[in-house]
């Protein structure tokens, strides 16, 4: 029995490589959002600046637009816990920034690309990742 | 025609991570959930984005220039670096504990309430903290 939610996270895993392909092939840049993002926070962005700020643009509008014309109410079902969202997200920041790449920059584009780096780098965000909510919902249940 | 290239591949890719269902922390942390109840979903999104990028960096291989661009990425040195395991260890603690990472966390910007935007605050903080931090590590090393 296949889920549907393997079926869409098929999908949208084809239109997620698409536009990695496309940024590839057009403009010779790799999709990676921490990079993308990060260059832009602490200005290392450089002549791709007007590029990033672009992508970044296309990024959370298109989303947006979707949501208003086909009427979805997607949820992020984060937690609000305000102490786990800030902790979460300065990790994020930080750990992406410091290995010069996330999910998107080493996992989709490095894993393609056969590189050691990228799938090294995978291999210890998905063992950090599982052990964090290991403690954090397992044994801590915070989250 | 650069830039219209990058506004339509941000398109792409916010579209994607919506359909894909990584914009629902659930999801992600259903994947990440190997002791509890696992969710396999995250393997197909992974896979279905391998798949045309593997085609695409055989195309790279093949053209002397970008469409748009002046040269195809360098391949980065193969060196498995503490910067890249310390840093993808602090980033994947983060991803657990929010389910959320980077390019999500845009995407889900125009409906994830305030909890979105304070992650992507203190996402962007954290960002700035990494480069005092590379300085510093730069420095004992």
């Amino acid at each position: 029995m296949i889920e549907t939610s393997y079926i869409y996270g098929l999908s949208g895993g084809l239109v997620i490589g698409i536009a990695g392909a496309a940024i590839l092939l057009g403009n010779g840049r790799i999709m990676g959002a921490s990079g993308i993002l990060g260059g832009i926070v602490d200005g290392t962005a450089g002549p791709g600046r007007k590029q990033n700020l672009l992508f970044l643009l296309g990024l959370v509008l298109a989303p947006w637009i979707a949501v208003l014309v086909l009427d979805l109410s997607p949820t992020t079902q984060i937690t609000n816990y305000p102490v786990v969202i800030i902790a979460g997200g300065l990790l994020v920041g930080l750990g992406s920034r410091i290995a010069n790449g996330c999910t998107s920059g080493h996992g989709v584009c490095g894993i393609s690309r056969l590189s050691f780096r990228g799938i090294a780098a995978t291999v210890f965000y998905l063992f950090a990742g599982g052990i964090s909510v290991l403690v954090f919902k397992h044994l801590l249940e915070v989250i | 025609m650069r830039d219209a290239i990058a506004t339509v591949s941000g398109a792409l890719f916010g579209l994607g991570l919506l359909i894909s269902g990584m914009t629902d922390t659930r999801r992600v942390q259903g994947w990440l959930d190997i002791f509890g109840d696992w969710d396999p979903t995250l393997a197909f999104v992974l896979g279905g984005a391998i798949l045309p990028m593997i085609i695409a960096w055989q195309i790279a291989e093949r053209w002397t220039a970008p469409i748009a661009g002046t040269d195809f990425p360098a391949r980065p040195s193969q060196e498995i670096t503490s910067d890249l395991a310390v840093g993808s260890l602090i980033f994947g603690a983060g991803w657990g504990l929010a389910g959320l990472c980077p390019g999500p966390s845009l995407a889900s910007l125009s409906f994830g309430g305030w909890e979105g935007l304070l992650f992507l605050a203190s996402m962007v903080a954290g960002m700035l903290l990494a480069v005092p931090a590379k300085r510093l590590r730069v420095q004992t090393q």
